[in-house]
């Protein structure tokens, strides 16, 4: 299909391009990038004014259930509610069951991705760092690598034995993959639902305090210190220190990245007043001060990568007591309406800042293609509407599960289509 | 005053228009204004009343179905709501569970709504986790009474002491009253705090710095660690059973260890410059949070809190109960 992108802003952080132009596709190939560019064939047209074109989108933190939990979500209709939200490609952690620990569950899954939705979205796994998830032995890291992995993580399970998190570190850095660790000390968290603070106290829920996040990442950073040549990537930062402990660590010159959630930047655990389990997630929900740390970490530039912890659950696993009920909630729809609104609109980051937060970083830190809007290369866009002004409705989810405490939510900003593998989908 | 008058044989509220709390149930004292507290205590007052006379059974709520759902095993705080249900003539259904809901494989939510089925207006409800009252609120239509969320909240509990202590000194305000225990995982100094200082009275909690939970100032509460640097300072200690469990948790070193430091002895509160008067939920571990000689001293009023747990119950039961 040949598409005619017209009047764009296009915002290409690599090219350094910030400016309105035409974009010609043909066959899912950037034929022509210019001002007022002919369109000498016959072209879908795509009239793109006050509307943004950025290079794709990825969230490199995404739960797609698939196997196990497919009554949450699938590798289909996660790849959907991707698409919906602008996302051209997606890494799915490794907690399904089995669990990514193996080449040919790996393969599956990435493959799986290409037959859903058209194949407008790439499925990148993120495998087991540990068999099983257990903290105990290597997985084949190696042979995962070999069937598509980007990096690894045993997510949703710290990696808790030092030794063994040194031998991951040792061992992902021959092939240069990035260890994800979710980062907390077990021990301190034990019966945990929410951040501990005022809130826990006057609400008589178990706190999980933020040091245990700030422990482990401490711990993490001494053995990154010793082995120099591994790549430390934390998930999901939600506590003050996290960010000013990366920050001093990036000033030493470690290979240290790390990621931030849109609720980490926009809710505090006050949400959790009503009780609502949609407020339940892990890390849990922190303080006014730890949100704008997270703010200041994306302004300056600690944090690297924003990316959702998209975790769906049913809605009869979320209707339960607030102690009982599962961690996380759905992410991938409002992940830009969130970003623009909190971050964009009240001038933390430009929209520049923010597509390197959702695509040049991310894919540069698990060694995914480039993307460059530039003539010749392959067409793997998001478009954005900047300035839309629109209404979370968890009706209207592609994802299969509702879990998200954002429905009724006003945002600014959302994305109207994608382009990838010669397909287009508009969803404006 | 004498808002109503409830009289056993010709019973009747002789206030034109029946008070009204302002919500539909009773789920915490965490934002419960002064004027429905004040409400309760003084409706409290009038079946207090009732409870002295030979025939104790007034019919505001006959017609009524309550039940009792118990999810965490209890026996005085049921007896008590019972007793109170009973009395203002309502038809009492016990349901008991122990352990959580989703163990026995039936969600709280499908527990509920099958109970509410059956054409049920009010539910009391006991269960281990925080919230679990809110969140029955949110799913059935009957008017909800939280006997006890977990760690969170024991609103009828903190009115009792109140209660007590109000009849006691004629005023909550100014009155200065400390928590002695676990405050972290106690519902009871939760709901006495935010009750406390709604009421306008000075609040402070005592126990080993491993039992007070996180930013608890923030609250309202001032925090001590010695018993005895805050025995001359308050009129009233509400003394909170110290649970073994605790110690095998590692958050304290041992009973011996915590009656020898935190334990309320005669000899501690005698060093008092005016007499003290002692409250405890119950029930109580005789010569661990508390001395024997203390909890039948005079200067206990232990079983005057149950007598008033029952004329409190009735007044929350009759109070929302008129709500619908």
């Amino acid at each position: 299909m040949n598409i005619y992108l017209k009047n764009g802003t296009l915002i290409d952080p690599l090219s350094g391009r910030d400016e309105t132009l035409d974009v010609l596709i043909v066959d899912g190939v950037i034929e022509k990038v210019g001002k007022s560019v002919a369109a000498d064939r016959l072209f879908t047209v795509v009239d793109l004014k006050g509307k943004i074109v950025s290079p794709g989108l990825i969230d490199m933190h995404v739960h797609l259930r698939e196997p196990g939990f497919e009554h949450k979500e699938t590798i289909e209709t996660g790849c959907r509610s991707a698409a919906a939200g602008g996302f051209t490609a997606i890494c799915c952690m490794p907690n399904t069951s089995p669990a990514i620990d193996d080449e040919s569950v790996a393969r599956y899954v990435h493959e799986k991705g290409k037959s859903v939705c058209d194949g407008i979205v790439d499925v990148h796994p993120i495998a087991a760092a540990t068999k099983g998830r257990k903290g105990t032995e290597l997985s084949p890291i190696a042979e995962l690598v070999q069937a598509g992995a980007v990096g690894f993580s045993d997510d949703g399970s710290p990696i808790a034995s030092a030794e063994i998190m040194r031998r991951v570190l040792e061992y992902c850095s021959m092939y240069d993959a990035p260890v994800i660790q979710h980062a907390e000390e077990a021990a301190l968290t034990e019966g945990g639902s929410m951040n501990e603070g005022f809130v826990s106290t006057r609400l008589g829920l178990r706190g999980i305090p933020p040091i245990a996040e700030e422990l482990m990442v401490a711990r993490d950073l001494i053995l990154l210190q010793y082995v120099r040549s591994a790549r430390y990537h934390v998930a999901h930062v939600s506590a003050t220190r996290t960010v000013e402990l990366i920050r001093r660590a990036k000033s030493e010159g470690l290979n240290v990245s790390c990621e931030v959630t849109p609720h980490h930047f926009t809710l505090t655990d006050a949400a959790v007043e009503s009780f609502d389990t949609n407020t339940k997630m892990n890390p849990p929900l922190r303080t006014q001060e730890d949100v704008m740390a997270m703010k200041e970490g994306l302004r300056d530039g600690t944090i690297d990568v924003i990316a959702t912890d998209h975790a769906p659950h049913t809605i009869d696993e979320k209707e339960v007591e607030y102690t009982v009920a599962p961690f996380g909630i759905v992410g991938l729809e409002t992940a830009i309406g969130l970003s623009i609104t909190e971050l964009v609109r009240q001038k933390y980051i430009t929209m520049f800042q923010l597509i390197e937060k959702l695509s040049t970083n991310p894919r540069r830190l698990l060694r995914l293609p480039e993307i460059v809007i530039a003539e010749g290369t392959p067409a793997n866009l998001t478009l954005i509407d900047p300035t839309m002004d629109w209404t979370v409705d968890i009706r209207r989810f592609q994802s299969k599960s509702k879990n998200s405490p954002f429905h009724g939510r006003a945002l600014v900003g959302r994305s109207i289509g994608i382009i990838n593998h010669g397909k287009i989908l508009l969803t404006g | 005053m004498g808002r109503m008058l409830p009289i056993s044989s010709t019973w009747r509220v002789r206030d034109m228009g029946s008070p009204k709390l302002q919500g539909r149930h009773l789920l915490g004292l965490d934002g419960i204004s002064k004027e429905d507290i004040v409400m309760i205590l003084d409706t409290a007052k009038s079946f207090r009343e009732v409870l002295d006379r030979p025939i104790k059974k007034v019919p505001p709520l006959q017609g009524k179905t309550i039940v009792n759902l118990f999810f965490e095993s209890s026996t005085r705080t049921r007896i008590s709501f019972e007793l109170a249900e009973r009395r203002l003539s309502a038809d009492v259904v016990n349901f008991a569970a122990s352990g959580s809901s989703v163990s026995k494989g039936e969600t709280l939510k499908d527990t509920a709504r099958n109970i509410e089925a059956m054409k049920i207006d009010m539910v009391v409800i006991r269960h281990s986790s925080p919230g679990s009252a809110h969140f029955l609120s949110r799913v059935v239509d009957a008017n909800v009474i939280n006997a006890g969320d977990g760690e969170h909240e024991h609103p009828t509990q903190a009115l009792l002491d109140m209660y007590t202590l109000r009849e006691k000194y004629g005023t909550l305000e100014g009155l200065r009253v400390c928590i002695v225990g676990d405050i972290t995982h106690s519902r009871v100094a939760r709901s006495n705090i935010f009750g406390l200082r709604t009421m306008g009275a000075e609040v402070s909690v005592c126990g080993p710095a491993t039992l007070i939970p996180h930013d608890i100032e923030a609250l309202g509460a001032k925090v001590y660690h010695r018993i005895e640097d805050i025995i001359p300072r308050v009129d009233a200690l509400n003394v909170l059973r110290i649970q073994l469990e605790r110690q095998q948790s590692g958050l304290f070193p041992s009973l011996r260890e915590y009656h020898r430091y935190f334990g309320v002895t005669i000899d501690r509160i005698s060093k008092a410059p005016k007499p003290i008067t002692i409250l405890h939920p119950g029930p109580i571990n005789r010569d661990v949070e508390i001395s024997a000689d203390v909890a039948d001293s005079e200067h206990s009023v232990i079983l005057e809190q149950v007598t008033n747990g029952v004329a409190i119950r009735m007044a929350v039961l009759y109070l929302l109960g008129s709500t619908n």
